[in-house]
């Protein structure tokens, strides 16, 4: 391509850019002179410049619109809004012809007598009264041109009368425009008596800046890559040689390399004001568009970032500032109604933090929808209703960032944000950065990112895990803890979940050989590994390597397309020794643990709220009507199933109703005469099994499932049902399992007694609350034990010391007055009921709770509603004494 | 002179030969930018199977694929003691190398000899192939380069 034409387009190019910021300025302030001139000139530029290089179309553009700001200028029309919008579109046209110039090297064909039109029409109604004719003294030589005039357009008999009636003007001080490009003198002619005193001074910086191609700086900055690369493998090789006469000559190097990477690296920093150039204009149109008032607001325009980086946060910051105006801020009238200025502000920052840049989107509009988000994550099934239910608005909030959230149809009228939120994330991630957002109700919303100031060099930590190497991006490390058996940094488990005991928070663990399938990673060398704890965004984990060597510079090369899809590297690079080691990407990995892994991660008030939730002893309860209005409730952890029948199906034998289910026949059971079985369509029912055999209730209809607190308030009399508790704000009725169980096979209980040992054993149970001795008692009856209750701890201790002996205790943890721990420590301490066997009920297991149960002396744990794990417990424990015996 | 060698060279194509197993094989010379024995590879966890792992070769990363995995003939009996080679080629910007068992000399040939794949041929080959040459004594499968790493696409997305 012609060089002038180049650098014609990238400075055109700029220059609009320009134009396009001063413009939407000017509207706001349309008594600034000053930022009219500079509009004003730029376009004469482009209009001057598309005449010397002959460019017809983009100059008859720029002529018109340059005319019709002229009377801006001279104040005989007032700049409104549609003047404006329609010089802004002519702006938009022109980078259209530019685009095309660019690709085809010439002018694309076409007209633009549209815009033209328009603009004149709008310049001819601006005039008001035409101006006076003018005299002039002296002789004027007639001259001709070979076009008609265009409007605005001066004769050059007028000109040649201006020019004689002009005296010399002083020269007027300009305030020198902020953004300006170094513009051709020639290019300028027009307006130099007023640019004069500038371009001196601007022709010194101009010789002191040259242009580079953005491709030369990036071919620079992969020299230096593989420069510092070279030094590693140098500085690896010296490393090995104690004595070696290059050491002096290797540091020298090592520190020029340096000092040329951060060189180099400057050469490739731009302001971020850069990305947020176009959003005046976008937040203008958009206002427009939707009727809204909306204000932006940028601070730290001029904090520096890679170009690189700057080019991948480009689109997502439109994006989100399109977001906040579009669905985040309300209309004038709702926010009058709200009682807030009738101007919505959308607030970019950055500033620099410690090697990152954190850039924040804040709007002070209506916040998100944590109960449209709610919905749908249930409708998308991303979640359960029991989990949503004890999730904090902040961890809901993070929903919109999940994949595919907003794909469904039309989430922006629905959630009010969140349109493609997760591409946002995932280009936010390319770069191994993080978003986090804050949302308040009515207040507004914030998007807080944080990203790396480069991408081509990080300091990473190598990690060795199942005989290779991986590095670790450093900027995501937090600390490292070597794991070892019977310290207190010692890997525990709960069930499968690995976890560590960090300063009184609970970390999950990830074992690096589990997550990348590799060989090994037996549990047992998982607990000799190191935990390189690392922390994503708001999520904290500890991923568990076999070995840890040092931090190293590295030159993070792209994967191959081929391996790409594979979330846990986001890179691989050479490493000082030569060899090629991948780069863990921490984000892949706090996907790979996925969910699980909040509800120990968290370390906001969802945390302490469940923990809080949990002491209370809330549990799940289905809730279902039979017979009556009345809601009636079972706890969910009794229930095998949840059925839904053909009610056609149903058979009548023996007088018994019944149902062929799973091969075999399953009684069904009615709570009371008022509960119909259904003669067709889908009957629901709650099955319950135990020991193969199934029994279900009839019900009308299954309402919900709750999470709440159990308090019977008031105890009934009615077989079956165990007393009313108020359950979501409705005195519900709970209903007594154990009273039916029986009626469906009467043997249910008789029948187990035969078949374990003959001697029965006594068991002892304590539990604070009535509902639970119910349950359990039938349950525990039913396994062939006898049963003594008891509803506090120093009650049974009374029991006890009275010479009663049991088999086996159970007791329950949290109990007013004593609780569970206490009372077994009471037990362990006096030599007659030292040796008795204590199990301990606990609707929440925590590894604190395990710790403390096996330090006071319990020999098992058992969740409380876990039938099947106490029996077993049960039988481990009077087994064990036998042998003991 | 120039006329009659230039019709000639159009009736011909380039091959370097290579051998995996007991087959031998072909790749246009034009696609292949170098031969090296690959060193020091770099597994990739998660990776396709075919994918034998990543290595440095000066300065690059390289993408090493495995033909023995890719064309279904079976992994290479151990204590051969024989070095595999790898031949390096490029696709859109990045560098790939394929790991077959032995490279062979170039043969130029004529294109009178090449014949569409047999409709019996291994599937697992002949979705890698552009054709069979009747050599001497054997046959020579022609490799499209393409169809090799387009295939690894396709495995990842499985």
């Amino acid at each position: 391509m012609d060089d002038l034409l180049r650098e014609f387009l990238t400075e055109t190019n700029e220059s609009l850019d320009v134009v396009d910021v001063e413009l939407v300025r000017f509207e706001q302030d349309p008594n600034n002179a000053k930022i009219l001139d500079n509009i004003f000139r730029l376009v004469h530029t482009i209009k001057g410049t598309c005449g010397f290089l002959g460019l017809p179309r983009l100059e008859a553009l720029a002529h018109a619109a340059e005319t019709l700001m002229g009377k801006f200028r001279d104040g005989t029309m007032p700049a409104t809004g549609e003047a404006v919008t329609l010089i802004l579109s002519t702006i938009d046209r022109i980078k259209e012809i530019l685009d095309g110039l660019e690709r085809d090297q010439q002018e694309p064909a076409g007209a633009d007598t549209d815009l033209i039109g328009n603009l004149e029409r709008m310049f001819k109604q601006g005039i008001a009264a035409p101006a006076a004719p003018q005299h002039t003294v002296g002789l004027l030589v007639p001259q001709v041109l070979e076009r008609p005039l265009r409007p605005g357009e001066a004769s050059l008999d007028e000109l040649e009368r201006a020019f004689r009636e002009t005296k010399p003007d002083p020269v007027v001080p300009k305030v020198k425009e902020p953004v300006k490009a170094p513009d051709k003198p020639a290019a300028k002619a027009p307006d130099a008596s007023a640019d004069k005193a500038d371009d001196a001074s601007d022709s010194k910086i101009a010789h002191q800046s040259i242009r580079v191609t953005v491709d030369t700086l990036d071919y620079l900055m992969t020299m230096v890559s593989e420069l510092v690369l070279t030094r590693n493998q140098l500085l690896e090789i010296v490393r090995r040689h104690d004595e070696s006469e290059f050491k002096t000559p290797l540091q020298r190097l090592s520190n020029v390399t340096a000092e040329l990477q951060e060189g180099v690296m400057k050469t490739r920093m731009q302001p971020i004001g850069n990305a947020w150039q176009k959003m005046p204009r976008i937040i203008r149109d958009l206002a427009h568009e939707l009727g809204k008032q909306i204000e932006i607001e940028m601070q730290g325009a001029e904090t520096e970032l890679d170009r690189q980086v700057l080019d991948l946060i480009k689109d997502p910051l439109t994006h989100m500032v399109r977001n906040s105006a579009d669905h985040g801020l309300e209309t004038a009238e709702e926010r009058r109604a709200a009682g807030k200025p009738e101007k919505g502000t959308i607030r970019l920052s950055a500033y620099h933090e410690g090697g990152h840049i954190i850039i924040e989107i804040a709007d002070d509009g209506r916040g998100l929808d944590a109960e449209r988000i709610k919905a749908k994550v249930l409708a998308q099934g991303l979640a359960t209703e029991a989990e949503v239910e004890k999730m904090s608005e902040a961890q809901i909030h993070k929903f919109i960032f999940a994949p595919g959230f907003s794909t469904a149809t039309k989430v922006t009228s629905v959630s009010g944000r969140g349109v493609g939120m997760d591409v946002v994330r995932n280009n936010i991630d390319q770069i191994g950065g993080t978003i986090d957002v804050k949302s308040v109700t009515g207040v507004g919303l914030s998007f807080t990112i944080k990203i790396p100031l480069t991408l081509a060099i990080i300091s990473a930590l190598i990690v060795e895990s199942g005989g290779d190497r991986f590095a670790i991006p450093q900027l995501s490390v937090v600390e490292l803890v070597r794991a070892r058996a019977n310290t207190e940094h010692r890997i525990e488990r709960i069930k499968d979940t690995a976890v560590l005991r960090l300063r009184n928070k609970l970390l999950p663990l990830v074992g690096l050989r589990k997550l990348l399938g590799l060989e090994g990673g037996t549990e047992a060398e998982m607990d000799q590994g190191f935990i390189v704890v690392t922390q994503v965004g708001s999520q904290m984990f500890g991923i568990v390597v076999d070995g840890v060597f040092h931090t190293e510079e590295i030159v993070v090369k792209p994967m191959s397309s081929r391996l790409r899809y594979i979330s846990m590297f986001s890179g691989n690079t050479i490493l000082g020794d030569g060899s090629v080691i991948m780069i863990i990407d921490p984000n892949g990995i706090a996907q790979a643990m996925g969910s699980a892994i909040t509800p120990h991660a968290m370390h906001d008030e969802a945390a302490e709220a469940a923990r809080a939730a949990a002491s209370e002893q809330v549990m799940s309860l289905l809730v279902f009507s039979a017979g009556s209005a009345r809601p009636k409730a079972v706890p969910l952890s009794l229930i095998t199933r949840l059925e839904e029948i053909d009610a056609r199906t149903i058979e009548l034998s023996n007088g018994r109703h019944m149902v062929q289910y799973r091969g075999a026949l399953m009684p069904l059971i009615r709570m009371s005469d008022e509960v119909r079985i259904k003669g067709e369509g889908a009957q629901s029912l709650l099955v319950f099994s135990d020991g193969g055999r199934s029994m279900a209730l009839v019900v009308d209809e299954i309402v919900d499932i709750v999470e709440d607190r159990l308090d019977i308030q008031v105890a009934s009399n009615i077989p079956g049902v165990l007393g009313s508790a108020v359950i979501k704000g409705q005195a519900t009725e709970i209903i007594d399992v154990g009273h039916f169980l029986p009626l469906a096979f009467e043997d249910w209980f008789r029948r187990k007694e035969t078949t374990v040992q003959k001697k029965t054993r006594s068991v002892l149970l304590i539990d604070d609350s009535p509902f639970f001795r119910n349950m359990l008692t039938p349950v525990l009856q039913a396994a062939g034990y006898t049963v003594t209750t008891a509803g506090a701890a120093k009650e049974a201790l009374t029991l006890l010391k009275d010479g009663k002996g049991f088999d086996v205790v159970i007791t329950d943890i949290e109990m007013p007055e004593m609780d569970g721990f206490q009372f077994a420590q009471a037990l362990r301490s006096d030599p007659r009921t030292a040796k008795v066997p204590v199990i301990a009920l606990s609707s929440m297991v925590s590894a604190d709770d395990l710790e403390r149960g096996r330090q006071v002396g319990f020999h098992d744990y058992v969740a409380k509603f876990d039938r099947a794990g106490l029996i077993a417990s049960l039988k481990e424990q009077t087994a064990a004494e036998y042998r003991a015996a | 002179m120039n006329i009659h060698g230039k019709a000639a060279d159009e009736n011909f194509s380039e091959y370097v030969t290579a051998t995996v197993g007991d087959q031998l094989f072909g790749l246009p010379i034009l696609r292949v930018q170098d031969v090296f024995v690959p060193d020091r590879l770099t597994r990739v966890p998660l990776a396709p199977v075919e994918v034998a792992g990543v290595l440095n070769l000066r300065g690059r990363i390289v993408t090493v694929i495995d033909m023995r995995v890719r064309l279904g003939i079976g992994k290479q009996e151990r204590e051969t003691g024989a070095q595999r080679m790898a031949i390096g080629i490029e696709s859109r910007g990045e560098s790939y190398g394929l790991l077959i068992d032995a490279v062979g000399e170039v043969l130029k040939l004529d294109g009178a000899s090449r014949e569409a794949n047999p409709v019996n041929l291994d599937p697992r080959i002949a979705r890698v192939s552009s054709g069979i040459h009747r050599l001497e004594g054997q046959l020579l499968v022609v490799i499209d380069v393409d169809r090799v790493l387009e295939m690894s696409a396709k495995a990842m997305a499985a």
